[in-house]
């Protein structure tokens, strides 16, 4: 079992109502901020079950707009964020789909880009997928997210990488279509790497997206 | 935290004849690599954080999201500045404080889960309320958060701290057992006394349903935590007397887990039971919802 932090009782410290329903949410969008990488014309949420319901309620919609803009849990502009962001740019749908988490959202970011997440508790999260591919990104690593051609021996080369940076890999999943198909593969990584070896791994053969994503603070 | 009982908290406390706040400390300085200043800075931005939600909630009556709650505790600053409690300058400071920072929840604003966002008026108002009236110093305030964060912590190692998990016991009581223990260490109590306030707060609680009106953190979120501050103040009083729990605390902890899994799933935090169906909740239900 991983040892529990003091503070994982003494904080976050937040913007309210709820840890789940608000600092989730801003984490959702943080994480789907980072995942993205670039400046969004649009957004497209799509907020699931107790997330649809009393979302309204706990701040959820700004909470996520106000993630993928940057804003962090604690900050005060979060209730204003429809204020700061033009109404153009974003929109929401609510549905119930009991196959979901209870607190469930997808991001469909200038429809390029569609990760979806869940709200698991006390303010921490979980991205389940990005562009169809599963995940299991819960922002306390850095973590390497690459997209390719399924292939034999794309891990050890893309962790070869790794290694001679003398980065610790924390945990390694990975996802295909189908055989020879598109693959996923998500790194935790216990120290960050920088921006050239980034670049390093995208110029792999078949690797055709490779970013990396900071933790949440 | 490798120490994963009370029992265990305790024997290491005598074994190294330390506080329960020394022992913590060290512990998350080595889990996390960081000195024991670092922990105890990090606690300090907490307790500070804590403090400006009081100010931010007691100078504020916004309204909440829903519109329904933001200006009780404004009503309570209007009475006691005219007339004093039954309880006295402790008691009222401690009410107006927690109601303060459960209303800044509501409305957005800053504040600190503890455990909770939903339990976040407790553990503040009890320390900085007593802390002011009977000008305990911040380093003694530290120590009762520390505290209060080693009680939540051991709970939460066994018990998941939502209230969708094991209803409000789960977040009020475990905050008001965390409160308690952290006014019993800045009042000078033993190692025993300590926990044992954290028993008597946790025990008198169990069973505390989630059901809250339209599934918000506020219909009776709101006013139970002046409740449950009160209840971690009678916990603290009975320890410091000398009363101890005749259940041990480990054993409360197994049946808070136990009695949440028993809830029925209506009275956690789904809003399909109790305050949640009343006639009057039904119909601000129908009102609130803009989609």
């Amino acid at each position: 079992m991983e040892q529990k932090s003091v503070f994982s009782v003494l904080s976050p410290i937040m913007a309210g109502p709820s840890s789940s329903h608000t600092a989730g949410a801003v984490r959702l969008g943080l994480m789907a901020r980072n995942i993205y990488a670039k400046d969004f014309s649009n957004v497209r949420f799509i907020l699931y079950n107790s997330f649809a319901t009393t979302g309204f309620g706990h701040g959820t919609d700004k909470g996520l707009l106000a993630g993928l803009c940057g804003y962090n849990v604690d900050d005060k502009d979060i209730k204003n964020i429809f204020n700061i962001v033009d109404n153009n740019k974003y929109a929401y749908e609510y549905k119930q789909d009991i196959s979901r988490h209870p607190n469930s959202v997808d991001i469909i970011i200038d429809n390029e880009m569609f990760i979806s997440g869940d709200s698991i508790g006390a303010g921490e999260i979980r991205i389940n997928s990005i562009n169809g591919f599963s995940t299991n990104i819960d922002g306390t690593y850095d973590t390497l997210i690459l997209m390719y051609k399924d292939k034999p021996g794309m891990i050890s080369v893309v962790s070869n990488i790794i290694q001679k940076q003398n980065v610790n890999i924390a945990s390694l999943h990975c996802d295909r279509t189908s055989k020879g198909g598109t693959a996923s593969m998500c790194l935790s990584l216990d120290i960050p790497i920088g921006d050239d070896i980034v670049e390093q791994i995208k110029q792999i053969k078949d690797v055709f997206y490779a970013v990396n994503i900071r933790k949440l603070k | 935290m490798t120490i994963l009982s009370f029992n265990e908290l305790i024997k290491t406390c005598k074994k190294n004849n330390k506080a329960i706040y020394q022992i913590i400390q060290e512990e998350e300085a080595n889990l996390s690599e960081i000195s024991i200043d670092t922990v105890r800075l990090k606690t300090l931005e907490n307790l500070i954080a804590m403090k400006d939600a009081i100010k931010n909630g007691l100078n504020s009556s916004e309204k909440s999201i829903s519109n329904w709650c933001g200006d009780d505790c404004r009503k309570l600053q209007d009475i006691y500045s005219k007339r004093h409690s039954l309880f006295g300058n402790v008691f009222e400071k401690i009410i107006t404080y927690a109601l303060a920072t459960t209303e800044e929840n509501l409305r957005m604003g800053r504040i600190v889960a503890c455990p909770t966002a939903g339990s976040c008026g407790i553990v503040p108002s009890v320390i900085i309320a007593t802390s002011e009236e009977k000008n305990i110093p911040e380093i003694k305030q530290i120590d009762g958060l520390l505290t209060a964060g080693a009680v939540g912590l051991i709970i939460s190692q066994k018990v998941q701290l939502a209230g969708a998990v094991g209803g409000c016991q789960n977040e009020c009581g475990v905050a008001s057992a965390m409160a308690a223990s952290a006014l019993t260490e800045m009042l000078g109590g033993t190692c025993n006394e300590i926990i044992q306030a954290a028993a008597l707060a946790l025990k008198n609680i169990l069973g505390l349903t989630c059901d809250p009106v339209c599934g918000m953190v506020e219909v009776p979120c709101i006013k139970r935590n002046a409740f449950l501050a009160v209840h971690a103040v009678t916990a603290c009083e009975l320890a410091l007397c000398g009363v101890e729990s005749k259940i041990p605390i480990d054993e409360i902890v197994d049946t808070l887990k136990i009695t949440g899994q028993l809830m029925s799933p209506l009275l956690k935090e789904t809003a399909q039971g109790g305050l949640a169906k009343t006639k009057t909740a039904v119909e601000l239900e129908k009102n609130i919802y803009r989609h």
